[in-house]
């Protein structure tokens, strides 16, 4: 195969006119460079492998953008600069993550046994002891939560998109619901603790007063993510429906629901893993304790944040050969119970997303 | 026969009437909330002055901890923004297209992991790990009024829990700020690169323009996330009742949702409307934040519109 050489007096006006760059391989070169400096420096003054990475990085973010200024100029300076900057700060914030995660999955892992899952915490001093009272709590009081949270949502967003369409009622629903998803965690325990307290009696702890709370943080987003899938639903299917006769709620019931079924299923279950990790309205109204306890309506009831939370504040004692106090070992294990179901969550309503999503499309 | 009036049925009105409640119950749950905290905290308001303790009256009790709370989230607000706009540039106008997806994602997974895991995590990973770099700040940075030190022996300071509240501020001010810089118009993008303009100039001349009441807005939104947020602060700060800037020493403010929390077991009725009052006072804070940011929202919009 024969190419036409270019002429080397036209590349030399070509190069005479661009501006000239950084070759392509510069970044790398920089990124080598600023590894191998760190590492020199690392190994003179003995930093561990942390130091010589954020030592690599910074270097790599002024070698790179001066590197540029002597060669490229001021303007394409500051680009590299900023491009820098913004993988830099993306890398800052994988850090936390990562280090959490792996940090919940090595102490969790080391936590959790059979013993851990189905033993309650009752009567244990030191080592031992579960989570098992503490994992039903959490599932009576988000299913508590979901069963009255999910219709009144529901509903709501029915409201707001068939019947309200912008009438005075459904404005302030609206701007209600916004209100409502700035409230507090912590000030939504106190209202549910005040509600309970002028009913029963200053002393009343129950896991139901908990899903009380927690409905009150779980309604504005299942109206949300609600209103927003039936908004989705094209008006023609509904005038289809009324052009058949059908009446109005029918035509909710049979039409539009299911086409939206999908991303309201998918809403609400983002919306029980966003609850289902609440820690400061359970821990004012649900209570604490070390038994079993399945009635939602009498007695104080644990779940896994406040689980967590107590295992955190206290410990117990630090044992004789030095180490960390038993509490530790028990709240990481909860911690990564905890984290599985909120990702287990997560994953479910990504998966359901995926499967009712494109359902109008296959049909046709 | 011809029929004039629109077809009814005993469903429809009962739907529509089920529909209705739902509307009308949020209407008066939220209404609750104001009632019910008011009736249980207005005692708190003129308690005997014992009940304060170790302040005197509900002003000189509540002062600290808003104080505190505004404090620590506004640290944390200075830490989370630059990263989280950082990032929202990445996803939108950096990261190749095919990774874009999965890297909101993780983003979104910071969000998912519950508030008292990252308290766990600060305070026992976090503030261990930031022992030294508190001790490098006193020595080399002692002279700014932030880093007066002494230093923490435990790590659990206020520059720790405002760690831990800017890594669970990210995801948020990140979504909002990404789906604003994702809007711009695609013309202007073009029209500034056209022009010859680097990729950071087309940011700054079409992409932050556009999104600038976007991006305050989500900051806002962020700062009421940062406010009312409980666990992380209660589990990281061994708090005292006191006004300082100091970041990195053993006595500091606490907020007044980690003070609720950590109070609420001791509390006697007297210390429960006191505490309840205390809550009124930062639900009235974050309405007041969240609806500025709203605010900023509805006047982008009508901006954008016209």
């Amino acid at each position: 195969m024969t190419t036409t050489p270019i002429e080397p007096e036209l590349t030399g006006i070509a190069a005479g006119l661009a501006a000239p760059r950084l070759p392509r391989i510069a970044v790398i070169l920089t990124a080598v460079l600023a590894l191998a400096v760190s590492g020199l420096l690392a190994l003179l003054l003995g930093w561990g492998i942390i130091a010589l990475l954020v030592v690599a990085v910074i270097l790599f973010d002024i070698g790179l953008p001066v590197w540029s200024r002597i060669v490229e100029g001021a303007r394409y300076a500051a680009d590299r600069l900023t491009t820098c900057l913004v993988y830099t700060s993306f890398l800052v914030v994988l850090v936390p993550l990562v280090w959490l995660i792996g940090l919940v999955l090595k102490n969790g892992l080391s936590a959790i046994s059979v013993e851990f899952l189905t033993y309650s915490m009752r009567g244990v001093v030191g080592e031992g002891g579960g989570i098992y009272h503490a994992l039903m709590g959490t599932l009576l009081v988000t299913l508590a939560t979901a069963i009255i949270s999910v219709p009144i949502g529901i509903f709501a967003a029915i409201y707001l998109v068939e019947y309200g369409k912008g009438n005075r009622l459904a404005r302030t629903t609206t701007f209600l619901v916004d209100v409502m998803t700035g409230i507090p965690s912590i000030v939504a325990g106190l209202f549910a603790l005040s509600l309970f307290v002028i009913i029963f009696g200053p002393a009343i702890r129950i896991g139901f007063a908990g899903s009380v709370a927690l409905s009150l943080l779980m309604i504005p987003t299942v109206v949300r993510s609600t209103e927003e899938m039936l908004r989705l639903v094209p008006s023609d299917l509904r005038e289809a429906s009324y052009a058949l006769g059908i009446s109005k709620w029918r035509t909710i019931v049979k039409v539009v629901l299911p086409t939206a079924v999908g991303g309201i299923v998918t809403g609400v279950v983002l919306a029980i893993s966003r609850v289902i990790g609440e820690t400061a309205p359970l821990l004012v109204v649900a209570g604490a304790t070390d038994s079993v306890n399945m009635n939602l309506f009498s007695g104080r009831m644990m779940t896994l944040p406040v689980y967590i939370f107590q295992q955190y504040s206290q410990p117990g004692i630090v044992p004789h050969d030095g180490g960390d106090p038993p509490g530790y070992a028990r709240a990481w294990g909860a911690a990564l119970v905890l984290i599985v179901l909120v990702m287990l969550l997560n994953l479910i309503a990504r998966i359901i997303g995926k499967i009712f999503a494109p359902k109008t499309d296959r049909r046709r | 026969m011809p029929r004039n009036k629109p077809v009814t049925s005993v469903g429809d009105t009962v739907f529509a009437g089920v529909a209705r409640t739902a509307a009308l119950a949020i209407m008066l749950a939220l209404a609750g909330v104001f009632v019910f905290l008011f009736i249980e905290g207005f005692p708190g308001l003129s308690a005997p002055t014992d009940v304060y303790r170790p302040a005197e009256d509900f002003l000189s009790y509540v002062g600290p901890l808003v104080f505190g709370t505004i404090w620590a989230a506004l640290v944390a607000l200075i830490i989370a923004v630059p990263f989280a706009i950082g990032i929202a540039l990445f996803i939108s106008h950096y990261a190749p297209a095919r990774l874009a997806v999965p890297i909101a994602y993780v983003i979104d997974l910071l969000a998912a992991v519950p508030s008292v895991v990252y308290g766990l995590w600060g305070g026992l990973a976090l503030a261990q790990a930031l022992k030294p770099v508190l001790v490098w700040l006193d020595t080399h940075l002692g002279f700014i009024p932030l880093f007066v030190g002494p230093a923490s022996v435990t790590g659990r300071t206020m520059l720790t829990a405002a760690i831990v509240l800017a890594i669970m501020i990210v995801p948020i001010v990140t979504a909002i700020s990404r789906e604003i810089f994702a809007q711009t118009p695609r013309l202007h993008e073009e029209a500034a690169m056209a022009l010859g303009a680097t990729r950071w100039e087309m940011i700054r001349l079409a992409v932050f323009p556009y999104a600038r009441s976007g991006v305050i807005s989500a900051v806002m939104l962020g700062l009421g996330r940062a406010l009312g947020e409980t666990m992380a602060v209660a589990m990281v700060l061994s708090a005292t009742q006191v006004v300082t800037l100091n970041l990195i020493s053993d006595t500091n403010p606490a907020t007044i949702a980690s003070n609720i929390a950590s109070n609420y077991k001791e509390a006697s009725p007297d210390r429960q409307a006191v505490l309840i009052a205390t809550g009124l006072v930062l639900f009235a804070v974050t309405f007041a934040v969240n609806f500025a940011a709203r605010m900023v929202i509805a006047r982008g919009e009508r901006k954008i519109a016209r």
